[in-house]
């Protein structure tokens, strides 16, 4: 919904238009609040979920979700699509129509811009919106002040592809015009950052269209942690059996600087590294509207939450969930966003009722591909123990060291995204 | 003392702290909705080799569960994630899913097949999977609508023995052919 000036004037009143726009302070409240109001920032893996359990469990509780685009492409499967597995992004973007239509969730699509928490209200591009408890789930942004010269030029040269849209669709297209025998380096950043196998299966990804389409090219892979971080043994073996000599991983690897005019990368000073293709995996935290609201913990990075409720313990009243949060021993994942979400719509319902909260139940489960037909997976169960979000001992893991399960692990994870991705637009 | 201990925790916060050991353990929707995340809200699966858990039968979850736990039944996460559970936790997540409406699916089958399952359901399957699959004896699952694929993949795990099949199933199935139990599964998944 956009506002031409007469409308807009309607809205606030002859006498202010009389008197000429200057005289309001602050931005037309868009939407008038009602008894009782939540307000979702981000329709992505957290937050479409939040939005939509909320709404499940009480309809008494009006739902606005905040999002800037009219549309989502998901990060999970998008490394199908730059190894040429996937034809094109639609099987992974949603749409919000049902969710509102369904469940009658309020969907603006705007870009939320600063959070008063004393006042309970947020500004957003059109106008401001008041709440009486607010969930952020705004994914991750980049700490740009650690990747010296990446900036957004850089971006469109060099592709971090970490946000899943027109970014992957550029790094594609850079790969596809690559020449046989080019190399294509990538680097990670020291976990944690969003899907910890996530960098691994991209590798895989491309390794698998570059044996198909470019036998003669490779990817260096530039790690700054001193290992693979998830999964490690099973993208070991996936290596060695399908990838040898083209997959040329480094680690401790951290690079520190990009210079986009030679294509280079740079280690810390000391090494740099020329790509054809150059796929830049920067360092991350939360979403900037949450570091901006004050919501992170002593890190700098991620925001503290209470594991039960995901409520910030640094602002009553605004919950984090998905990435931007630190939630124990979940990882950054979609589906534990999805997981989160589903604990904090419930004892959110619980709060703004009066109501006994309920302690969390939460699993992660995660696949990752290794060539078109073969996929290994790790999944855990999640509970609280003395006020931490851990693992549930004896339980979990990943898949058989041996593969045996790798083929099937490839149709279901199909299923998985074609679930999830229902759950989050139905 | 009391008084002054409430003062205190009110003005460091430790009263959040005490107020979160009070929460109610996780209850079946707590536990089942993250689930949901691979076999569809409220159990009802969009993904056609992932089962439809909604209206399933109380006792045919946990007896899956159960097996899923010690190792007796294959799956690739579901035997990590059942280890997750306590048996008071998989009993209530069963009485969850069991209460949801049927997940009804329109999935493409072929219609000479079903017919032919139609007949051999009656005169094989009907005492156990009871009213065209829509209902179980014991702990025999529910088949009505479940996803074709998902299906198939357990028939060829039966056959090929990784999964066991129960007595009075293999009694059935051993002298029907592959074609009678496509047609089998075609009827189950046509039934509505
Ligand atoms: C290559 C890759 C592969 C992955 N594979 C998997 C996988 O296989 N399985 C898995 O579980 N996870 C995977 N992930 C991780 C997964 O994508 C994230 O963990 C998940 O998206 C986190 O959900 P979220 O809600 O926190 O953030 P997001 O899903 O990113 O959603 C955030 C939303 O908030 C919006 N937003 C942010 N700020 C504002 C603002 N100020 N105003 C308005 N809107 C705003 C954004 O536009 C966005 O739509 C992968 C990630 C990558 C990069």
């Amino acid at each position: 919904m956009t506002l031409d000036r007469r409308s807009f004037l309607k809205l606030v009143g002859a006498g202010a238009g009389a008197a000429g726009l200057p005289m309001i302070g602050r931005a037309a409240e868009l939407m008038p609040k009602g008894a009782k109001r939540v307000v979702v920032v981000g329709g992505g893996y957290g937050g479409t979920i939040a939005a939509k359990y909320i709404r499940m469990m009480d309809k008494s509780i009006e739902v606005v979700m905040i999002e800037r685009n009219d549309h989502f492409v998901s990060c999970p499967f998008s490394n199908l699509y730059i190894g040429g597995i996937l034809k094109d992004l639609n099987p992974l973007t949603i749409k919000y129509d049902k969710l509102a239509a369904n469940h009658g969730v309020k969907v603006v699509q705007a870009e939320v811009t600063a959070i008063d928490p004393a006042a309970k209200v947020v500004t957003t591009s059109k106008g401001t919106v008041s709440y009486d408890r607010l969930v952020l789930s705004p994914g991750v942004d980049f700490r740009l002040e650690e990747m010296k010269g990446y900036d957004a030029a850089a971006m469109e040269k060099m592709p971090h592809a970490w946000k899943a849209g027109p970014q992957t669709v550029l790094l594609r297209k850079q790969l596809e015009a690559m020449k046989d025998g080019g190399t294509m380096v990538m680097t990670i950043p020291l976990s944690p950052y969003r899907c910890p196998p996530g960098p691994y299966e991209r590798a895989s990804m491309v390794a698998h269209y570059l044996k198909a389409n470019k036998p003669k090219s490779k990817i260096v892979v530039l790690d700054a942690n001193p290992d693979i971080t998830s999964k490690g043994g099973l993208f070991k073996k996936g290596w060695k059996d399908n990838y040898e000599g083209i997959i040329d991983y480094r680690p401790a690897k951290k690079v520190t600087e990009v210079e986009p005019g030679k294509m280079t990368v740079l280690i810390e000073g000391l090494e740099d590294v020329k790509g054809d293709v150059v796929n830049v995996i920067p360092p991350q935290r939360a979403g900037q509207i949450a570091v901006a609201a004050g919501l992170v913990g002593d890190d700098k990075n991620w925001c503290t939450v209470n594991p039960t409720t995901f409520e910030s313990t640094k602002q009553a009243g605004i919950h984090v969930i998905g990435d931007a949060s630190n939630a124990g021993a979940m990882p950054k994942s979609g589906y534990s966003a999805n997981s989160e979400a589903k604990v904090c719509a419930m004892n959110i319902v619980a709060l703004m009722n009066g109501k006994e909260l309920t302690e969390m139940s939460g699993i992660n489960t995660c696949y990752s591909y290794i060539t078109d037909k073969e996929a290994v997976s790790v999944a855990a169960v999640y509970k609280v123990a003395d006020g931490k979000i851990i693992a549930v001992p004896n339980s979990g893991g990943v898949s058989p060291a041996d593969f045996s399960a790798a083929k099937i692990e490839a149709v279901y994870a199909e299923s998985w995204l074609r679930n999830i991705l229902t759950e989050m637009s139905t | 003392m009391m008084m002054k201990w409430r003062g205190w925790a009110l003005a460091t916060g430790a009263l959040a702290v005490s107020a979160m050991a009070q929460a109610a353990p996780p209850s079946a929707a707590m536990l089942s909705n993250a689930c949901a995340g691979c076999h569809g809200t409220n159990g009802g699966s969009a993904g056609p080799t992932m089962p439809s858990l909604a209206s399933q039968s109380k006792e045919a979850i946990e007896a899956a569960m159960k097996k899923f736990k010690n190792g007796e039944r294959p799956g690739s996460v579901m035997g990590r994630l059942a280890k997750g559970y306590s048996d008071a936790e998989i009993t209530a997540m069963a009485e969850f899913f069991s209460k949801q409406k049927l997940h009804v699916t329109s999935q493409s089958v072929d219609a000479a097949k079903v017919k032919k399952g139609a007949s051999l359901q009656e005169s094989n399957c009907g005492r156990c999977h009871i009213e065209d699959g829509r209902e179980g004896k014991d702990d025999t699952p529910v088949m009505a609508s479940q996803w074709l694929p998902y299906m198939q993949m357990q028939m060829a795990d039966y056959l090929s023995g990784k999964r066991k099949m129960p007595e009075k199933m293999k009694e059935k199935v051993d002298p029907m052919s592959k074609e009678d139990l496509d047609a089998l599964l075609h009827f189950y998944a046509s039934v509505k």
